[in-house]
């Protein structure tokens, strides 16, 4: 097709409103594709040739967020409620097919029917659903390689508002009374930051989206591209027409391969209907947008060092300000934003920024996506609007605890956050609550720990992240994760001393002030948080050398109780270093000198033998 | 210039628009510790032991990198900040090996004056000092990446100065340390040996090959007659390690020092320099009346020789043949001055005390540098070197009086001592190239147009009616614009843009070169340019033509410039060298 | 391991220098295609790119020994990328390491002495809701248990 007009626009996105048709859509985001989805997808196929059936359409979508029941499909029949069917294998989808469609019985124990209606809610703010849509609007519904469907869904409607409609005075406007948020971390009022590049006089400017998403537990930025690839694409047109800037760099890690390649092809759809590219849809508007990849840092999460990494060079943050929104990429003022917070705009501008204003709480407006995992039952992603508690997550959405454990903790912001205790649940979810209890909002990792995480080794593990990724720039930083990470190590061997704690405070103290990014400032703050939630765990470690949760492995002995063990011998043949003595039908014994503690007799014996201790 | 008002510590003070929050503080006397920002250099803001708080922020900032604004108000010192900067000096000492008695650096050291200030009396870190390599495979600098503190100076500096690119911040995180790239050594790395990055370590991380024991070795042989020559930058900065102002000529305490210390015949590289003059001018000379090759280009500079072969190898042509004003005298040493005094040249042991750290790697870099039949040049100090060798001699310095030089190859006029300079052999060339061209005596020797730090200076010099266009660069980074300017000259067959160029690789000439006292800054380069200039101001004889003992050594010995002698001494030859050795 | 290979630029990286020559700041790109060629970044290449590009040899090395992503060595035919983020350490994912180090008989960041393996900690592969998770040859294997590992292993060996 030759590039479009407006009318041909708007005729496209009626002609490809839904049809009549039964669709199958399946899920195929990489969580779907690594539980199975492509197999799933090419079982419904076949299921329906065998069976000779008509006007079924079977497509992928992205991700619908119910990772833990990968591969997801949903039933769409129209006339009755959409149906979602969860751990739909290949003897799954055949069923589906015989059953739900041929012989209209739905298939038990497959669906999942809350949350379908849940996560499918994008209209209904005010109604007794949790979860509510905006960034995820059409994740799970549409095929993010067919450009039509996005546009039936009212895609591009931002743009064409913003070309046509709006003055780019009009649209600031319209993010500022949104009240959007930056979604990256800080939470920087978006409509302020593009103001700063606006103002500026300059031959170049640049949109940059940030989908470096390198927070480890965190992927609501690869579902949202993988998912919905366009409505990025035209957020940072529209950002681009408002502050004045013709060119857009996608920085996103490489990591995500399927998120690179969904993102190419919208990008040629777009070009190739002139929605991207030169004079879009006729006007003197002219938008070049290339993906740049990053190589496995992240610290080019952050804006400078994102900055010097498209630029060709090592990811090293630099001092701020200047900001990138004055001095950006190629010394040119830059904005930079999240993918989450792209995604909101074409809604906000489609939809105004006052209804947009009025989702959320007073200071964090819209809804905000979580990429729940750890220790709980429903893992995946949620959406839902700011100011939602903490316990309505993780028990309402998440479904609690798994295997019968106990709550312990959550963490939010990744590397740069805290955990909170059962304590802190009602904590409504907003930007400086989360603060203000001691943690962030982050870019949207939400890890649940339950009784049998160690919040030493936790703390640990974060330190340990940070001193691999720390850019060695600055001392403090450099040093400091390294000297901390140590610290609990220490302390986890059971070595701890009372001045290791107020070395650790200290030296975290001074990366929080003296480190040059947010890397090392707010590196400090997850050993911090635990010191100060779990003292009592911490001193245990340090004064009792013990860990109650059994994962620090120095700490830790496993022994067998000679009345329980009945002598099955099962835990001597599993013990990789032959450590455990005893006859068939003899109670057995362990070498504490030759134990690795590696766990594995303790997870095999069945007669709760084992005892860790 | 506009100023705007600020407060430092609640006082307010007017700054020009631009400074950083480090120098604003300066103009109320208050000193903020540093430890990576140095004035050659934009602030890299490594550190973090400068941090500053702004009025109303709970945030710190770094003062090296932070330009002040308007209105604020920036804190320099209170407890939280002080407690701060401490814990951040605790963390990098218990990263250092702390080797003080040993070390190039001790009581020259930023690190250690840090330690000495806040008072560190233990450091309540466990320590953590990597296990990493000596590279000792240049005869010029030696890095020991143990001691280094990753303010990443010397990258910067062999990157954004000198262009060279011999080092680059490897790894990251914790590993991360400043290298050549790839396992290789420094010596098969395409570095310059200019010594650059040694001079702006803080630390004892980077520093020159010290060989003050050969010389002591040498002194002490008494077979040996030991010769010395004295560099025209030494004068104006070796005092500032006796506790004098930068630019104080101390030339004369030099020669006695050289003496007491056992030289057995002290020289002065200046006469050579009056030598390379006559060569070096008669062969521009030769190259503009005969239509040779233009521009000329000196080459005097071992560290850009040396650059050049490895990047530019397309301007060897161009190359003045003419050797250095040191490797001049240490063969006229080994010859004309040997069978003056009848010794062999092999019993003569040759030492130049120079402000560089490449002329350590000049004395072999090829064949030519044997002209006498033996080495030319035996051993090179810096001044550096020189200083420690005096001070652990117990000779007073300060109470020395004044000696001179012995002859016949020491005096020399005031063109030899500018070669200390950016802009000096131009100038020195210029002096007698017009007598030879024009065969008159310029009216006023100051050629006052290369003169000064700009990075390229570009000028003409009437030559009675003849417009001679010259051009000096100085900071190997600077060079690469007259050298395309050259080439597409070139390229486009049209005459050249210059008939002279001059190049030298540190940034203010030799008076800041990577063997001089530390500390240069472009302060400091100025008030040694001024002592050099007011050297030349006082030489009677101002021009390498009118040196008496060069006449008297053409008449005894060369001949003339570009004769058959002078060629097989004075002169050499030069190849193109790969970057990288692997 | 030393390679004794002779490494050439490809026609495909060949072509990809010429359409992002012109582009500032392309290097990380060209980076990634050269490893994707070649599996890794042979000194040779990372020459002959400095020479294409007019970029320093030693900024070429500053900038792979930044990013995680560029090896300098040879990996196994097949990279075993383990999941060692927030997600997958705390539902195993050391475990899963420290079993196929059992299993082949090599540590991590080192390859089997066959050439065929070798394993890599990575830190999030965005498929946390499936923790704990590998990546081998681009294909994702999730919910993994220590008793999963000898049938993927067997299966990519017979590949
Ligand atoms: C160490 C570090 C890592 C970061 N990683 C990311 C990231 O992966 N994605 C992101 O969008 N922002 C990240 N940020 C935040 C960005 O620097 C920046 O604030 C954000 O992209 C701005 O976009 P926003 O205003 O839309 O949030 C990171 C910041 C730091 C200090
Ligand atoms: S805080 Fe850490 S990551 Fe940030 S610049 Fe300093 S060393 Fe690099
Ligand atoms: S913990 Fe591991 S090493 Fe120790 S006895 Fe049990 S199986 Fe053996
Ligand atoms: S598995 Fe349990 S019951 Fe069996 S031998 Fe081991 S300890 Fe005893
Ligand atoms: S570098 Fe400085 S602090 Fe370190 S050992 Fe040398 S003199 Fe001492
Ligand atoms: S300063 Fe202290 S450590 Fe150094 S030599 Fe003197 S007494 Fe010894
Ligand atoms: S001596 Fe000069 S060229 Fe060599 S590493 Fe130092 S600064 Fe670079
Ligand atoms: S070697 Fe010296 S100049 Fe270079 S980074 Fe280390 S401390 Fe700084
Ligand atoms: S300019 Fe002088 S000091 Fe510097 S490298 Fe050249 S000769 Fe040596
Ligand atoms: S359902 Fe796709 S992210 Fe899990
Ligand atoms: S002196 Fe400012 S950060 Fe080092
Ligand atoms: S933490 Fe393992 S995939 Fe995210």
């Amino acid at each position: 097709m030759a590039t479009i007009t407006l009318t041909d626009l708007k005729k496209l996105r009626e002609d490809n409103k839904e049809s009549e048709n039964i669709h199958i859509i399946i899920g195929m985001g990489t969580c779907g594709i690594a539980a199975g989805a492509n197999k799933t997808f090419d079982a419904f196929l076949d299921e329906i040739k065998v069976n000779n059936l008509k006007n079924i359409t079977v497509k992928p979508t992205g991700c619908m967020g119910l990772c833990y029941v990968e591969p997801t499909i949903t039933v769409k029949t129209s006339g009755q409620p959409d149906i979602i069917y969860g751990n739909v294998n290949c003897e799954t989808a055949c069923k589906i097919i015989n059953e739900h469609i041929v012989e209209g019985k739905l298939v038990e124990g497959h669906i999942f029917e809350n949350p379908a209606a849940d996560i499918v809610n994008t209209e209904n703010y005010d109604s007794d659903y949790k979860q509510f849509r905006i960034v995820l609007r059409n994740c799970g519904v549409i095929d993010p390689e067919n450009i039509e469907e996005y546009i039936a869904r009212d895609g591009y409607i931002g743009l064409e508002k913003a070309l046509f409609e709006l003055s780019s005075d009009d649209i600031l406007n319209e993010v500022k009374k949104s009240g959007l948020r930056g979604r990256g971390g800080a939470g920087f009022p978006t409509g302020f930051k593009w103001e700063f590049t606006k103002q500026i006089e300059s031959d170049q400017k640049y949109i940059i989206c940030n989908a470096d998403e390198g927070d480890p537990g965190a992927y609501m930025d690869r579902a949202t591209l993988e998912g919905d690839p366009h409505s990025v694409i035209e957020a940072m047109m529209i950002a681009g027409k408002c502050v004045g800037a013709d060119k857009g760099v996608i920085y996103i890690r490489a990591e995500y391969p399927l998120a690179i390649e969904r993102l190419e092809i919208a990008m040629a759809q777009s070009k190739r209907l002139g929605l991207l590219g030169k004079n879009i849809l006729g006007t003197d508007f002219s938008f070049d947008l290339e993906i740049r990849l990053g190589a496995g840092a992240f610290v080019c999460g952050e804006e400078t060092a994102l900055l010097a990494s498209v630029e060709g060079n090592r990811g090293m943050p630099i001092p701020k300000p200047p900001f990138p929104a004055v001095k950006g990429l190629f010394g040119k003022p830059t904005v930079i934003n999240n993918v989450e917070t792209f995604a909101n705009i074409p809604v906000i501008i489609t939809k105004g920024g006052s209804w947009f204003a009025k989702i959320g709480t007073e200071k964090s407006k819209g809804t905000k996506v979580f990429a729940l995992t750890g220790k709980i039952k429903n893992s995946g992603l949620v959406e839902v609007p700011m100011g939602t508690t903490l316990h309505e997550i993780v028990f309402g959405i998440g479904g609690g605890i798994p295997n019968g454990k106990a709550f312990k903790a959550v963490q939010t912001g990744g590397p740069s956050g805290g955990v909170l205790t059962e304590a802190f649940l009602d904590t409504p979810i907003d930007f400086d609550s989360l603060v203000a209890v001691g943690s962030m909002m982050g870019s949207g990792g939400m890890i649940v720990m339950d009784e049998d995480d160690c919040m030493v080794d936790i703390a640990k593990f974060y330190l340990e992240f940070c001193v691999e990724e720390s850019c060695g720039k600055c001392a403090p930083c450099r040093i400091g994760t390294k000297k901390i990470y140590e610290l609990l190590d220490k302390i986890s061997q059971g070595k701890g001393e009372l001045s290791d704690l107020q070395k650790i405070k200290d030296m975290g103290a001074a990366m929080q002030k003296a480190s040059l990014c947010g890397l090392g400032q707010t590196a400090p703050n997850p050993v911090l948080s635990v010191i100060k939630a779990f003292e009592e765990e911490v001193l245990e470690h340090i004064n009792d050398k013990k860990c109650r949760a059994g994962k620090c492995k120095d700490l830790v002995t496993y022994t067998i109780d000679q009345e329980n063990c009945i002598g099955c011998t099962v835990c001597a043949r599993k013990c990789p270093v032959n450590c455990i003595e005893g006859a068939i039908k003899v109670a057995h014994k362990i070498d504490q000198s030759l134990c690795i503690k590696c766990g594995a007799c303790f997870e095999v014996c069945k007669f709760d033998a084992v005892i860790v201790s | 210039m506009k100023t705007i008002g600020i407060k430092i510590n609640g006082k307010p003070v007017q700054v020009e628009k631009g400074t950083t929050i480090l120098k604003a503080a300066l103009i109320d006397d208050i000193k903020i510790p540093t430890l990576c920002a140095h004035d050659d250099l934009d602030a890299w803001a490594a550190c973090g032991i400068c941090v500053c708080k702004i009025e109303g922020s709970s945030k710190m900032v770094r003062a090296c990198a932070t330009e002040v604004m308007e209105g604020q108000n920036y804190i320099t010192h209170d407890p939280e900040i002080m407690d701060v900067r401490r814990t951040v000096l605790e963390m990098i000492i218990s990263n250092h090996p702390m080797e003080c008695l040993t070390c190039g650096r001790n009581t020259t050291c930023e690190l250690q004056d840090l330690a000495a200030d806040f008072g560190i009396r233990d450091v309540p870190y466990h320590a953590d000092v990597k296990e990493l390599e000596r590279d000792e495979s240049t005869p010029s600098i030696i890095l020991d990446p143990r001691k280094c503190i990753n303010c990443g100076r010397c990258t910067i500096v062999c990157q954004q100065l000198q262009n060279v690119w011999a080092l680059e911040f490897l790894e990251r995180g914790h590993e991360t340390r400043m290298a050549p790239a790839g396992g290789i050594l420094l010596n098969e790395s395409p570095c310059i040996k200019c010594g650059q990055c040694s001079a702006h370590c803080p630390v004892g991380a980077i520093y020159e090959k010290d060989e003050t024991r050969e010389f002591l070795n040498a002194v002490r042989n008494k077979s040996k007659h030991v010769s010395v020559q004295i560099a025209p930058a030494v004068r104006v900065a070796l005092g500032e390690s006796f506790g004098m102002e930068p630019g104080s000529i101390v030339t004369g305490k030099i020669y006695a020092a050289l003496r007491k210390l056992g030289a057995d015949s002290v020289f002065d590289t200046n006469f050579g320099a009056d030598l390379t003059i006559l060569e070096e001018g008669s062969e521009l000379v030769d190259r503009i009346k005969n239509c040779g090759l233009l521009p000329q280009i000196t080459s005097c500079c071992p560290a850009w020789t040396d650059y050049m072969e490895k990047y530019a190898a397309d301007m060897i042509p161009h190359f003045s043949s003419a050797k250095s004003p040191m490797m001049m005298q240490g063969v006229m040493t080994k010859t004309y001055y040997a069978e003056k005094i009848d010794v062999a040249p092999k019993n003569i042991y040759t030492v130049a005390i120079m402000p560089c750290t490449a002329k350590k790697y000049e004395i072999t870099r090829d064949d030519n540098m044997w002209a006498s039949g033996e080495q030319d040049m035996d051993l090179v100090l810096t001044t550096r070197e020189f200083a420690r060798l005096i001070k652990s001699s117990g000779i007073d310095f300060d109470s020395l009086e004044d000696e001179k030089a012995d002859s016949p190859i020491g005096d020399y006029s005031g063109a030899g001592t500018i070669f200390g300079v950016t802009g000096g052999v131009m100038e020195a060339a210029v002096r007698t190239a017009y007598k030879l061209v024009t065969d008159k005596e310029l009216e006023d020797v100051n050629v006052y147009n290369v003169r000064g730090m700009d990075g390229v200076k570009k000028g003409s010099v009437d030559f009675d009616g003849t417009e001679i266009k010259v051009a000096v660069a100085h900071g190997m980074v600077h060079v690469e614009e007259l050298i395309n300017e050259v080439r597409e000259a070139k390229e486009k067959g049209e005459d050249p843009p210059f008939h002279f160029i001059e190049v030298m690789a540190c940034r203010g000439g030799c008076i800041a070169g990577g063997g001089q006292p530390y500390g240069t800054t472009d302060e400091i380069r100025e008030k040694r340019i001024a002592g050099i200039y007011s050297d030349d101001e006082k030489s009677v004889v101002r021009k390498s033509h009118e040196n008496p003992e060069i006449i008297q050594v053409y008449k005894d010995f060369l001949e003339k410039p570009m004769s058959h002698k002078s060629h097989e001494l004075l002169h050499t030859t030069y190849q193109k060298r790969p970057q990288y050795a692997k | 391991m030393q390679t004794t290979e002779e490494y050439k630029i490809t026609d495909a990286l060949a072509s990809f220098v010429e359409k992002w020559r012109e582009k500032p700041g392309n290097l990380i790109m060209i980076l990634h295609k050269a490893q994707s060629e070649y599996g890794f970044i042979p000194r040779k290449i990372a020459i002959e790119l400095g020479r294409i590009l007019d970029v320093p040899l030693a900024k070429i090395y500053g900038v792979i020994t930044f990013y995680n992503f560029f090896k300098l060595e040879k990996p196994g035919k097949h990279n075993i990328q383990v999941c060692t983020g927030t997600a997958c350490y705390l539902k195993g994912g050391i475990d899963i390491i420290e079993e196929l180090e059992i299993l082949l008989g090599t540590g991590v960041n080192t390859v089997t002495d066959d050439g065929l393996f070798s394993i890599e900690s990575v830190r999030c592969i965005g498929c946390c809701g499936l923790a704990p998770v590998l990546l081998i040859d681009g294909e994702i294997f999730g919910k993994l248990s220590k008793d999963d590992l000898p049938k993927i292993i067997a299966d990519i060996r017979d590949r």
